[in-house]
């Protein structure tokens, strides 16, 4: 299994990224190796489209599932189309979000947390 | 003539202040590019009839054809299109219909339908010819409803524009090839600092342009300092008055009811068109 998280940080001490779209980096790792690698998210300075262009970059790193705070509905219906596993409203340290994912104490998200944030 | 107002901060009165013009006017074309939340026609009341239905292209992929290459979402500047394993997916609210997917696909499996954003509606009174644009609710593009807009409404006599707020691609549409722009605002804070924005859009565009300081009162010096250092020219000073508010809040422009503006005001578009439009 690959976990795809949204991070300012590059390794599993940094903190989870808010936002999904707009986070600077994901971090990719294995939960049972704790194996990782980082991939700068090129929609971080994209005009419009966030969202979906971050999404495409996970599941072009072959993540399974994502953990993140935000995920709004563009994101989050590309996701869902790609039958990645959403857990959201998560916070803390990748350490933290992996420890969650293990203790099972998150469900995975049936909707986006919120609306787009379209730029105009 | 193209005449356009607009202001930076929401709210400051460029519906008065075009309204105005367009009711001494007597021939005029106002076009209400505020195409999120047009409020013009609500002094002329009704809707108006429909003039077209405006559709923009969005992209469709013939998935008989697609190889999933996925050559069309990395071309995608909008970020509209997603390959997913065996399936792609256009999120139709992102794309903007530029067709830069169509020209990379190795396949020729991208085809460009049409869909809806909104519409164009036309009322009169008195020679007043307003044009709206009506954005659908929900549809996040506002800037191909208004360049619709401008091409619909004819500019072959006076035509004035009435502007989203902002300083934002809608308003850049609207303003640019105006041969003049009425920036409106108000002595507050918000109303400067919203200001000095517009000023240095506008200036980017080229387009001449000068002030008409709206709900005007003592207290805020700030607003004069600025138009004076930078040399912007004040045409008008619209008080902060009780009166004009009442008549406004009950539909009824203070042009049509207090003769003294509709002198003004008169005054206003004379100096701007040149005594003659």
């Amino acid at each position: 299994m690959l976990v795809a998280i949204p991070t300012n940080g590059n390794d599993l001490s940094g903190r989870i990224d808010e936002r999904f779209g707009r986070c600077a980096r994901f971090i990719l790792v294995d939960p049972e190796t704790k194996e990782f690698k980082v991939v700068t998210n090129p929609a971080a300075v994209q005009s419009g489209g966030a969202g979906i262009t971050a999404a495409q970059t996970v599941i072009d790193q072959g993540a399974d599932v994502v953990i993140a705070g935000e995920v709004g509905p563009n994101a989050f219906s590309v996701l869902e189309r790609a039958q990645i596993k959403v857990y959201s409203r998560v916070s803390g340290t990748i350490h933290d979000a992996l420890d969650l994912l293990e203790s099972k104490q998150t469900t995975v998200a049936e909707e986006p947390t919120g609306p787009a944030r379209h730029q105009r | 003539m193209r005449l356009a107002v607009a202001s930076g901060k929401g709210g400051t009165g460029k519906t008065t202040v075009a309204l105005g013009l367009a009711i001494v006017a007597g021939e005029v074309t106002l076009v209400d590019c505020d195409v999120e939340e047009p409020d013009d026609h609500l002094f002329l009341g009704g809707k108006g009839d429909l003039v077209e239905e405006v559709t923009i292209p969005v992209a469709r992929v013939d998935e008989d054809k697609c190889t999933h290459c996925g050559e069309c979402a990395r071309a995608c500047v909008f970020g509209a299109i997603a390959v997913v394993k065996d399936q792609v997916i256009v999120i139709d609210d992102m794309c903007h219909g530029c067709g830069v997917c169509g020209l990379v696909c190795p396949e020729d499996a991208i085809h460009e339908e049409r869909r809806r954003i909104g519409e164009v509606t036309l009322q009169e009174r008195n020679g007043l010819h307003l044009y709206t644009g009506f954005l659908d609710i929900g549809q996040p593009l506002a800037t191909p409803l208004i360049t619709r807009l401008k091409t619909l409404a004819p500019d072959n006599g006076l035509q004035i524009l009435d502007s989203p707020p902002g300083t934002a691609c809608p308003v850049v549409e609207t303003i640019k090839n105006t041969d003049h722009c009425l920036l409106v605002t108000e002595p507050t804070p918000f109303g400067l600092f919203d200001l000095t924005m517009a000023v240095d859009m506008i200036r980017e565009l080229g387009v001449p342009f000068s002030v008409v300081v709206n709900r005007d009162r003592e207290g805020y010096e700030e607003m004069d300092r600025y138009l004076e250092k930078e040399g912007v020219p004040v045409l008008m000073r619209i008080p902060d008055s009780m009166e004009i508010a009442k008549l406004y809040s009950r539909g009824l422009h203070f042009v049509e009811a207090m003769p003294e503006w509709r002198e003004r005001f008169s005054r206003l578009l004379d100096e701007l068109t040149g005594g003659g439009a």
